[in-house]
């Protein structure tokens, strides 16, 4: 009976330091909850003015000006020779060769005239200059026109209602990229193709179409309404394979050896060390590499996305080797001992059992690894990556460009007005590109991790 | 891994003592010799060990154990934590060779043959010797692919219904088969614990090894589970040889036949588990036995 009764008053004290203590407790617990939610607003409040400002410069991008035009094959313009057929008793060389004379003649053509004299047509009260026309047409849609009538000789003579892309500074003027109460002399366009550029707008006969060109075309200097991404795209699409042939299997395997077969001694520590070292080289160190080993020693050509893909596997692998050792190293012993214990090898151990554990892990730090690869620039400027090219990459030995350094080129274009909302929009593409790569990671780890 | 180590590290095991957790408490003899009592009836041996030493780096784990353990029988090995109970039983299958650091010496027979030969496979010898651990360590795979693993890496079943038949067959001497026969082919981790360590045993017990190894294998589970088990455990001696880790005296007492007691890296005394339990001759045995220390 004493004993309870000592015990409570000697516990009462305690109860009072408790509920002190508890107050304190409470107090840290809320600050950190709110420096917590504090910095969870923060980098939500920046990802949200990234993004909106990227959406905002980049979404109209994706649309630009097309004029229908009533184009006029004019036969007083176009005055070719009708196109050959194959005749009888005639070589497939020859006819061949007469196709070519054919087309030689329409590629002579002044298609512009054409487009001149058809768009004059719209609007016959104004008095316009050929050049002045010719600033609302993006130069490169002559050859459209020629390309029709080469598959076609029938229109000759006759009026087709065509969607012209408009330049790229009809594009700026309508968009109000440019300030429009701006001096004559320092306006890109002429005052009576802003004027003409303007009535068509009104009047329906220029309308923003989407800039499909965006996807289906290389990049273009002299028509840059219709430079696209699509060389890049295809340059990083060839680096990405490359990628990921190269760094997975030689990245996942090093792992495995060094992590469950390797003795561990003075050469794997050394190993282990240079490989988390090469993790944190800045990866223009890379491209210099690759400059000096792939192009000086092994004459592996300039721009080409081998040597790209090349350079971004050595970057990438110590990602790989790191994060499968670590995905390795959180695998239980137990279910190593498990495997073991039966009599299965080491490497039945490791790849009936060991292996598959990890991976959810593996799979998740290998796209992340291609994600930053594929968004890589600094390397990929020193093996000439930054060439302009124009042609569609057919071989990963073909110049080329990748979207990242595509975006840099642009970014860079003096054209300014009307590329910083196209570069905004390249931008978008390529978070584009990250975004589903992110996804299929997730959804490709989760289905694994149900099957696990 | 080192066997046969030369005679410098040899030296070594006789100043023993002196590397043990806390030499002031107990003063061993040095060159102690472990007190043995035959059975009344002596079984064959079918695992022999003769002054077995383990170090982990340059910590001395086991000092000269050496130990017969008979054929169709259970001994079970009991003793005060740390005292090298699991040290000594992954010698027998050589699961020591996987600890990073673990030196084997001293030598072991399974039927006369030397596990630590370099020319055996530790592939081959750990399916004749069989190991159950103290936590239930199933692979993350269904129930089936759990007990067919081991069958199908040694290529015991010829076909697909041979391999059906070695799966329900492991699993009716693991008396596990009533409770999973309608889940096969699901995860065999979504058991509970009991049921999992006999998912464990019934893995063990598909390779048809000769000797079985269990680490304290029911130290996780509940009375019924560790009844059931004993149970099985009492079955499987007709077939096989057994050697069982326990921290519960009951269970030493009720499962096996002989009882090796360990004390900081020594094997005190070995004899027949009846024997054990009523007069042991070492003092030390019979103040752990009787729980006055452990
Ligand atoms: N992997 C290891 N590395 C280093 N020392 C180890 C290792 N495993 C065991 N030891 C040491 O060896 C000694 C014996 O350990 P062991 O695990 O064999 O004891 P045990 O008798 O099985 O104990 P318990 O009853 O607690 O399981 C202990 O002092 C332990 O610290
Ligand atoms: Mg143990």
């Amino acid at each position: 009976m004493t004993d309870i009764t000592a015990s409570s008053a000697a516990s009462a004290p305690n109860r009072e330091r408790i509920k002190a203590s508890l107050r304190r407790r409470q107090a840290a617990e809320t600050r950190f909850r709110a420096f917590g939610i504090g910095s969870v607003l923060i980098a939500v409040g920046f990802v949200v003015f990234l993004f909106s400002t990227i959406l905002h410069d980049g979404l109209p991008a994706f649309w630009q000006p097309v004029v229908t035009v009533d184009v006029f094959f004019d036969p007083e313009i176009i005055e070719v020779d009708p196109k050959p057929e194959p005749l009888e008793g005639q070589s497939a060389a020859e006819f061949q060769r007469a196709s070519l004379d054919w087309q030689r003649q329409v590629t002579m053509v002044n298609w512009n005239r054409i487009i001149q004299n058809s768009v004059a047509r719209e609007a016959p009260d104004v008095e316009l200059s050929a050049r002045e026309i010719q600033a609302l047409i993006e130069s490169n849609e002559r050859y459209r026109l020629r390309d029709m009538f080469v598959v076609s000789p029938g229109l000759l003579g006759s009026t087709v209602p065509l969607e012209l892309l408009a330049s790229a500074n009809v594009d700026v003027w309508l968009k109000g990229d440019i300030d429009r109460s701006l001096g004559n002399d320092r306006q890109q366009l002429p005052e009576a193709t802003r004027i003409l550029a303007d009535r068509f707008y009104e009047d329906g006969r220029i309308r923003m179409a989407f800039a499909s060109t965006l996807f289906t075309n290389t990049d273009s200097r002299n028509a840059p309404a219709e430079a696209g991404l699509l060389g890049a795209f295809i340059g990083s699409l060839y680096m990405m394979l490359i990628v990921i042939v190269l760094a997975v299997p030689i990245g996942v395997a090093s792992a495995i050896y060094l992590e469950e077969f390797a003795p561990k001694n003075k050469i794997t520590d050394l190993i282990e060390v240079n490989i988390n070292n090469l993790a944190a080289v800045p990866s223009i160190v890379f491209g210099l590499l690759g400059a000096a080993v792939f192009i000086n020693y092994f004459q592996l050509p300039l721009s080409a996305p081998l040597v790209g893909g090349l350079v971004l596997t050595l970057m990438t692998l110590p990602t790989v080797i790191i994060a499968t050792r670590a995905a390795l190293r959180a695998v239980p012993p137990s279910l190593r001992q498990a495997a073991l214990g039966l009599g299965a090898s080491k490497s039945q151990a490791v790849f009936h059992h060991v292996l598959p554990v990890t991976y959810p892990g593996i799979l998740t730090a290998t796209i992340i690894g291609v994600a930053q690869a594929i968004g890589e620039t600094a390397p990929l400027l020193l093996i000439g990556m930054n060439a302009f090219v124009t042609t569609l990459p057919t071989t990963p030995l073909d110049q080329s460009t990748a979207l990242p350094v595509q975006i840099f080129l642009w970014e860079g274009n003096e054209n300014r007005n009307y590329f910083e909302p196209k570069t905004a929009a390249a931008i978008i593409i390529l978070l584009a590109v990250m975004l589903v790569l992110n996804a299929i990671a997730i959804i490709l780890r989760s289905r694994f991790e149900r099957r696990a | 891994m080192m066997f046969n180590a030369p005679e410098s590290q040899k030296m070594n095991t006789n100043a023993a003592p002196v590397a043990i957790a806390d030499p002031k408490k107990v003063d061993l003899p040095t060159g102690f010799k472990t007190v043995r009592t035959p059975d009344p009836e002596p079984r064959p041996v079918r695992v022999h060990a003769d002054d077995v030493c383990v170090f982990y780096g340059s910590k001395q784990a086991l000092f000269d154990v050496s130990i017969d353990i008979p054929e169709k029988a259970v001994t079970a090995f009991i003793g005060p934590s740390g005292c090298g109970k699991s040290t000594f039983l992954r010698c027998l299958n050589r699961m020591n060779d996987t600890i990073e650091g673990a030196r084997v010496e001293g030598k072991i027979t399974l039927d006369g043959e030397d596990l630590y030969d370099p020319k055996l496979d530790v592939v081959e010898l750990r399916a004749r010797i069989g190991m159950v651990f103290q936590k239930p360590n199933p692979f993350p795979k269904t129930i089936f692919e759990n007990v067919a693993y081991g069958p199908r890496i040694h290529g015991l079943a010829r076909s697909k219904t041979d391999l059906e038949q070695i799966v329900v067959e492991s699993l009716k001497k693991a008396s596990l088969f009533n409770e999973v026969k309608d889940r096969l082919h699901e995860v065999g981790t979504g058991l509970s614990g009991g049921q999992q360590q006999r998912l464990c045993i019934a893995r063990a017990i598909a390779v048809s090894p000769e000797v079985i190894l269990m680490d304290e294998p029911c130290s996780a589970l509940d009375p019924i589970a560790t009844a059931k088990i004993e149970e099985l455990i009492d079955e499987l001696r007709a077939n096989y040889t057994i050697v069982i880790v326990t921290h519960s005296m009951q269970q030493a007492a009720r499962v096996s036949q002989r009882t090796a007691f360990f004390h900081l890296g020594i094997l005190v005394e070995e004899g027949p588990t009846e024997m054990m339990f009523t007069s042991p001759a070492e003092k030390r045995t019979q103040d752990y036995i009787t729980g006055r220390f452990g």
